[in-house]
């Protein structure tokens, strides 16, 4: 239990997928100008996040992983090498799906994360999340709480980053600096103050 | 023949300073960034991109009148997660250390906007030759960035380039040090943000 508690913590502040591993950051540019739409963005991406991670450990696990198909008698045949093209047509799957669900059950919910799912489909850091996953060896329970982990610190990250933006309209900004320059230099002393969560152990 | 070859020149260089893909445009900086602590992965990653763009705008134009126009964005798609593949199985198989520093880095290539943006806005609408040239000249603006930042970083972070030591032992005697803030991640963003101020306070001028 203590070990998930764990992944779940680092996920969101010493290892935040944005901060210290730099996925997702071209959605995070070019949403994080307004609040409304980088929470909305925040929540779509941390729902996918939750749902996609464990998803694609299954279809790892039981299809790709090497001896994963002796369920089927073919104990001897290793597909991990088609990870990268099933995780993204999973990815681009799930999100087809939840983007219908929500357009059927919930309107409201569509109208505020409706425009932005098509976009997480190509988000580095959902493909990123499996591709780690994959990588660190977790297991079922631990892929739900880095995924989700993961999503809410994305989140996190967008929302102050666009609040910092917001300040930073008043700002005095030297010429050439100004827009992108200024943003990854935010970015950066953003990502040095999540530094400092590092003394958090579970 | 004189028109031709400075459009093509132009399509090569153009990308390289002037509307260089990861200051200008702003594409591609998702995966790029955590592979520059080390120069030597850094230039390995740039030539796996630089591959996989030029190849991916070759395959996506030279069947550009054939794909459907619903269904290009999946096919573009699987061209690219194709070469990535081929791009890992051949890390993987002669170099081995540097694939595993890369780890996921190089499978994170797919979701580099670089790759299916140039496809997009390049490559479906121009002949092959000049898509492919146009992948390099992207492939090279963006591995150019790449390089700068992990120079930068390698040099006052660990006084190395390339894994051998380049500061001499006269500095470290007499009391330099170095910079452990520039291997950690924060580093790499303050970087690329001062990069993209002189650049563009040269470009200005």
């Amino acid at each position: 239990m203590d070990n998930i508690i764990g992944i779940f913590i680092n996920s969101i502040f010493v290892g935040n997928i944005l901060l210290a591993y730099f996925l997702g950051m071209c959605s995070f540019l070019s949403v994080s100008k307004n609040m409304e739409t980088s929470i909305g963005l925040g929540l779509a991406v941390t729902f996918v996040l939750a749902v996609t991670t464990p998803v694609n450990w299954m279809v790892y696990h039981y299809l790709l992983a090497p001896g994963a198909l002796s369920w089927a008698g073919l104990p001897d045949i290793d597909l991990s090498f088609l990870k990268l093209v099933t995780f993204i047509a999973v990815v681009a799957a799930i999100v087809q799906a939840v983007e219908m669900i929500i357009d059927r059950f919930s309107p409201f919910l569509y109208s505020s994360l409706g425009v932005f799912l098509p976009l997480i489909a190509v988000n580095c850091a959902i493909l990123g999340a499996a591709l780690f996953m994959v990588e660190r060896d977790y297991n079922l329970i631990e892929s739900i709480a880095y995924g989700t982990g993961s999503g809410l610190g994305w989140m996190l990250a967008i929302v102050s980053m666009a609040a910092i933006r917001k300040k930073l309209r008043y700002a005095n900004v030297p010429e050439g600096l100004e827009g992108f320059g200024i943003t990854m230099i935010s970015t950066g002393l953003m990502a040095m103050a999540f530094m400092l969560f590092s003394g958090i152990t579970m | 023949m004189r028109r031709t070859e400075t459009k093509i020149l132009k399509v090569i260089f153009e990308p390289i300073w002037k509307n260089n893909p990861v200051m200008i445009q702003i594409l591609g900086i998702c995966s790029s960034l955590a592979v520059t602590v080390q120069l030597q992965t850094a230039i390995v990653m740039a030539i796996a991109l630089t591959l996989v763009v030029a190849f991916s705008n070759l395959a996506v134009s030279v069947m550009r009148n054939v794909i459907p126009r619903n269904i290009r964005i999946i096919a573009e798609l699987c061209i690219v997660a194709t070469l990535v593949i081929i791009a890992d199985e051949l890390l993987k198989a002669f170099m081995y250390d540097i694939s595993k520093q890369l780890s996921v880095f190089v499978g994170l290539i797919i979701t580099n906007c670089i790759v299916m943006g140039r496809a997009e806005s390049f490559a479906l609408a121009n002949p092959p030759l000049l898509s492919f040239l146009d992948g390099i000249g992207n492939g090279v603006g963006y591995g150019s960035v790449l390089i700068a930042v992990a120079f930068i970083r390698e040099l006052l972070g660990s006084g190395k380039l390339l894994g051998f030591d380049v500061i001499p032992r006269a500095f470290y005697l007499s009391g330099y040090e170095n910079m452990g803030f520039m291997l950690l991640a924060p580093a790499a963003f303050i970087i690329i943000g001062l990069l993209v101020w002189l650049q563009r306070t040269l470009i200005n001028k």
